[in-house]
């Protein structure tokens, strides 16, 4: 790696401040590393600053009360896997967050850091290759090896995006809140996420400037379900081949809301309201559930070698909401 | 004759016994390569081509000579030359610290005149292929080819035939501890090396004759190492690079690879692909077998693999090529050749089977020759429950849908001359094995102790095992080929008893009775015709006074035998909504003769399983066509088992004779094949090709649907 100079965080005024001072690249944050010290280590990024967020004050920690749950960015991801209300009330949170890497990584890694990831991409990471993603012409994926590429979404850059926590906080209307030097706002975590056709650089709104601080869900509707499949190669640690979070409000088999979001197919987490709008009212059943997966993937366009994942992604759909039913 | 004698007179050979290492390992104590640190020493790094091919027209190296804290910096090609995959070694650099070496290499400019790339079998075979080796016209080797019998009269008398292609990827060796070394001159002509080697005296040789010393003058120690497989016989041209830079700096020299060089240069195992016509007769024999065969070695040749396997066919012809790449180079792989081999020739002997109608095993059985598989097919159907298996392929019901495989193997490991060693009873009562070999993980240590505390009538931890150092002189071969214990131990059992002998000669007259009538009990001795005349070992050593006994030994054909055949079973369980497959058990029969310390035998059967079973579902070199590079030179997306992916292994050592045999190779062969089959077995279609990923499983349920 490159040598860069640390600097302890003290408040997220001097942060914003800071980060203010250049563009992209110049400065960044880190708190878990998980992700951004292989970059570095990798020469993909070679930061001069690094600002450790860690040293923040109450930007970690999981508040639940009466209008939902309310958990800092810097919350590690073992903590929200092992948190009581999150398992209970919000399965599809707690199953995505143990599905992350290893104990290790979730010890250290954080939910902000988790949403704000880039891409596992083997051209991205690779520093001699100057795609798209950075500053070449070319996606190296649509004529090359383009197994764990997208399916969804992809044009013109078929990265997709790693994140588990995503998915599932998106399912259960979870909400960002970001502070810039004009303050903070906050918005639905769905718009947070952006796709290569608006900005092939990055994978989300922020700004060089910007600092994600929380993310709120509202309070879980009564007879709900919810879940976050899977699919990887092997146990662990494994990036998704393509993975569903899933929320359903029951009433029996009936499917009286559904939430389905997609990870691992698409450069941002992919919420498909084709296969939600195919199980709302309906009594869910094999037929059903199948249409849903289905009506999902109908857009879809496999590049060379992920065409199973269209197939995977069907199946994980219908797999979820049969789950919901039964 | 020598003899290992009787089960029933065995105190330790054959039992299971710690690993005397264990502890040390577990705790940090035991110091690997890469844990040697020397005074002042330097760091070794190594600048590598990150392209596939390209001539050499200019290495600046001033900026990175500028650099604070970088001692030397030596070019590793001569300009004009062609660099010929990604990886190839370009310059060294020596500095203070890793962290300079690592900045240093960055400074250094390549000027390169990139020419065109073949990193696929496929691209270096296509007509309009750039030739990337001037004497293999296509990039491919003079064919071998073999005849036998009478082809056409084969496939006339076939009542079945099937033809397929099956293939297997280049596979890495992932060992834990990547190659490297620690060199030191003390002069100008003697230097010392620590080397993760699997070849002590290899690597010594090869040092020697490079700077033109005499052996003696080399010393090479390994301590402990984290795997080879193979692939460490030789100091490679990072540990002569090692050695020129401690030379010119007069500093010790720390140089291991990185983990992405490892999957680089360090060698991998040779892709295979074959395409098979075979015919079985109605009655079940196999009759006819023509193949046409190739791999990849990357830019070298060595892809070869037997075919066909294990079973006889009477009427064949087999034709190989190597396919040459610009990609790193092959190195031995755990049992070279064999297990994409036995991959290739157990998926044909079912797809045969099925198309007789016969059960796989059956048919097996009537093609083996081999006396002592035929009982491991009986023993590995009785442990997995066969009679469970499919009678349908497929026909399971649910979502996830179980199967059951089988697959065989065949191996030598019946090791060789050439080992010395030297065993010490000093007056004190210790005892001291020393030999020149190493422990590339086996626990040989171990199994040096057992033989000597049986001999001597002690406990294994009584005595002092050295090995993994040059200096005493006492040579012995690498630790390849599955030869290490059937090399050693007969030379140590030798030396043991002669020691003994000794022992037995200096107290004779002390116990008044013919040395003929002394043996050793547990600690002590006594004479055989009167019990009362018994004394403690220490007493016995205290004979010695100043004279210690030190007795070499000989290697003894009796003691050792060459031939290990190997079944294996397999159950798994495919999830056909997701393509997840999940290896739910391996029953692991290894044939090994006399196993000399159970415990760390069935540990060798385990290690193999696991490493056949990534190359049966996860492991994979994923070379890139456009870029040239390996696009998956690291532990994140180059996939090896983990916990989760490690079934119940039912380890059985099945000893057949009482004389030693190696069996660190054979237990990986047949692991691909047996899952291979059971997958087939669960969901009713065949899948060719290496690993076995969700991929490739969705979409052949997707044509099988279709």
């Amino acid at each position: 790696m490159e040598k860069f100079s640390y600097i302890n965080a003290t408040s997220l005024k001097q942060v914003t401040s800071l980060l203010s001072e250049s563009g992209w690249g110049e400065i960044m944050l880190i708190a878990g590393g998980t992700d951004l010290l292989g970059e570095i280590k990798e020469y993909v990024e070679s930061p001069k600053t690094l600002i450790n967020l860690k040293t923040l004050p109450g930007m970690d920690g999981i508040e639940a009360d009466a209008s939902g749950l309310k958990i800092g960015a810097l919350t590690t991801i073992d903590d929200i896997a092992r948190h009581p209300t999150i398992q209970h009330h919000y399965t599809v949170l707690a199953q995505a967050a143990v599905s992350v890497a290893t104990p290790q990584i979730r010890n250290v890694g954080t939910l902000g850091g988790n949403l704000c990831q880039r891409p596992r991409c083997w051209y991205y990471r690779d520093e001699t290759i100057n795609c798209l993603k950075k500053s070449g012409d070319i996606c190296y994926a649509v004529d090359g090896l383009s197994k764990y590429h997208a399916i969804l979404g992809g044009d013109p850059v078929y990265i997709v995006h790693p994140s588990d926590l995503a998915p599932a906080l998106i399912a259960l209307g979870a909400s960002v809140k970001i502070v810039g030097p004009e303050g903070e706002k906050t918005m639905s975590l769905e718009e947070f996420f952006t796709l290569p056709a608006d900005n092939p650089f990055r994978e989300n709104v922020l700004e060089p400037n910007e600092i994600v601080v929380e993310v709120t869900i509202p309070q879980a509707k009564p007879n709900t379900k919810s879940f976050y499949l899977k699919a990887r190669e092997k146990g662990a640690p494994d990036f998704a081949l393509a993975s569903v979070a899933g929320v359903f409000e029951m009433d029996g088999k009936t499917c009286k809301t559904a939430s389905i979001v997609l990870g691992g197919v698409a450069p941002a987490p992919w919420r498909s309201r084709e296969a939600e709008a195919a199980l709302t009212g309906k009594m869910i059943d094999e037929s059903v559930s199948m249409r849903a997966g289905a009506d999902a993937v109908q857009d879809a366009q496999p590049l060379n070698d992920n065409a199973y994942k269209v197939t995977l992604t069907q199946n994980l759909i219908s797999r979820a909401a049969m789950m919901a039913a039964s | 004759m020598a003899s290992w004698g009787e089960a029933s007179e065995s105190r330790l050979i054959g039992k299971r016994i710690t690993r005397l290492s264990g502890k040390d390992k577990v705790t940090g104590k035991a110091k690997y390569t890469f844990d040697i640190n020397r005074p002042g020493m330097l760091y070794g790094r190594i600048l590598r081509s990150e392209v596939a091919r390209a001539t050499v027209m200019g290495v600046d190296t001033s900026e990175a000579e500028a650099l604070p804290g970088v001692k030397a910096v030596i070019p590793l090609i001569e300009i004009g030359n062609q660099l010929r995959y990604q990886g190839q070694e370009i310059a060294a650099v020596a500095a203070e610290t890793d962290d300079i070496a690592k900045d240093a290499i960055r400074l250094i400019h390549v000027d390169l005149e990139e020419l065109p790339h073949v990193v696929t079998e496929a691209d270096a075979m296509a007509d309009s292929a750039p030739q990337i080796r001037e004497d293999w016209a296509g990039n491919q080797s003079e064919p071998n080819i073999r005849e036998d019998g009478n082809l056409q009269a084969g496939f006339t008398e076939a009542a079945v035939e099937v033809e397929a292609t099956y293939h297997t990827p280049v596979q890495t060796h992932v060992c834990l501890e990547t190659h490297g070394h620690v060199v030191e001159w003390e002069d100008e002509q003697n230097l010392t090396i620590w080397a993760s080697t699997q070849g002590v005296f290899g690597v010594r040789n090869d040092f020697a004759q490079h700077f033109e010393l005499a052996p003696n003058q080399v010393r090479v120690i390994t301590e402990h190492m984290g795997g080879g497989f193979g692939s460490k016989f030789g100091p490679g041209i990072e540990g002569r690079t090692a050695a020129e830079l401690s030379r010119i700096t007069g500093k010790a020299v720390k140089l291991m690879l990185t983990r992405k060089d490892e999957h680089l240069v360090a060698g991998n195992r040779p892709s295979m692909t074959q395409n098979v016509r075979a015919g079985a007769t109605r009655d079940g024999r196999l009759i006819a077998y023509d193949m046409k065969g190739h791999g990849t070695g990357g830019i070298s040749s060595g892809a070869g693999f037997p075919a066909p396997y294990v079973y006889h066919v009477p009427n064949l012809r087999t034709e190989r090529v190597n396919v040459a790449v610009n990609a790193g180079n092959q190195r031995a792989m755990r049992a070279p050749g064999h297990p994409q081999a036995a991959f290739a020739m157990d998926s044909l002997m079912d797809e045969l089977a099925e198309k007789l109608g016969m059960n796989p095993l059956e048919f097996r059985r009537i093609n083996d020759a081999n006396e002592v598989r035929q009982a491991q097919y009986t023993l590995g159907a009785q442990e997995i429950g066969w009679q469970r298996r499919n009678n349908v392929p497929g026909s399971g019901s649910g979502v996830k849908k179980r199967g059951m495989g089988v697959g065989s193997g065949q191996w030598g490991g019946g090791g060789g001359r050439g080992t010395e060693a030297r065993v010490t009873i000093n007056s004190d009562g210790t005892v001291e094995a020393v030999t020149g070999t190493q422990d590339i993980g086996t626990g040989v240590r171990t199994v040096i102790a057992i033989i000597v505390a049986e001999e001597l009538g002690l406990a294994p931890t009584d005595i002092m095992v050295k090995v993994g150092d040059s200096q005493p002189g006492l040579q012995s071969g690498g630790s390849g080929g599955s030869q290490t214990t059937p090399s050693v131990a007969p030379v140590i059992k030798t030396a043991a008893a002669a020691a003994k002998q000794k022992l037995f000669e200096r107290i004779a007259p002390m116990l008044e009775a013919p040395v003929g009538d002394l043996r050793v009990g547990t600690g002590t001795i006594y004479v055989v015709s009167d019990r009362t005349k018994t004394i403690t070992w220490e007493q016995a050593a205290g004979q010695l006074g100043m004279e210690s006994i030190s007795e070499g030994g000989h290697w003894d054909e009796e003691l050792r035998q060459n031939g290990a055949a190997g079944t294996q079973f397999a159950e798994v369980e495919v999830d056909t909504q997701t393509g997840a497959l999940k290896v739910i058990k391996i029953v692991a029969i290894q044939d090994c003769g006399l196993a000399i310390n159970r415990l760390t035998t069935e540990s060798q059967v385990n290690g193999g399983v696991i490493m056949g079973l990534g190359q049966a579902i996860l492991e994979e070199r994923v070379m890139d066509p456009v870029t040239g590079r390996m696009l998956n030179a690291n532990l994140e997306d180059y996939k090896v088992p983990g916990t989760f992916e490690i079934p119940e292994i039912k380890s059985i050592v099945f000893d057949t004779h009482r004389r030693v045999t190696g069996v660190g190779e054979p237990p990986c062969i047949p692991t691909p094949g047996a899952i291979a089959n059971a997958v087939y077995n669960a969901i009713g279609v065949r899948i060719r090709e290496l690993p076995l990923t969700p991929d490739k499983i969705l979409t052949a349920l997707a044509e099988k649907k279709a």
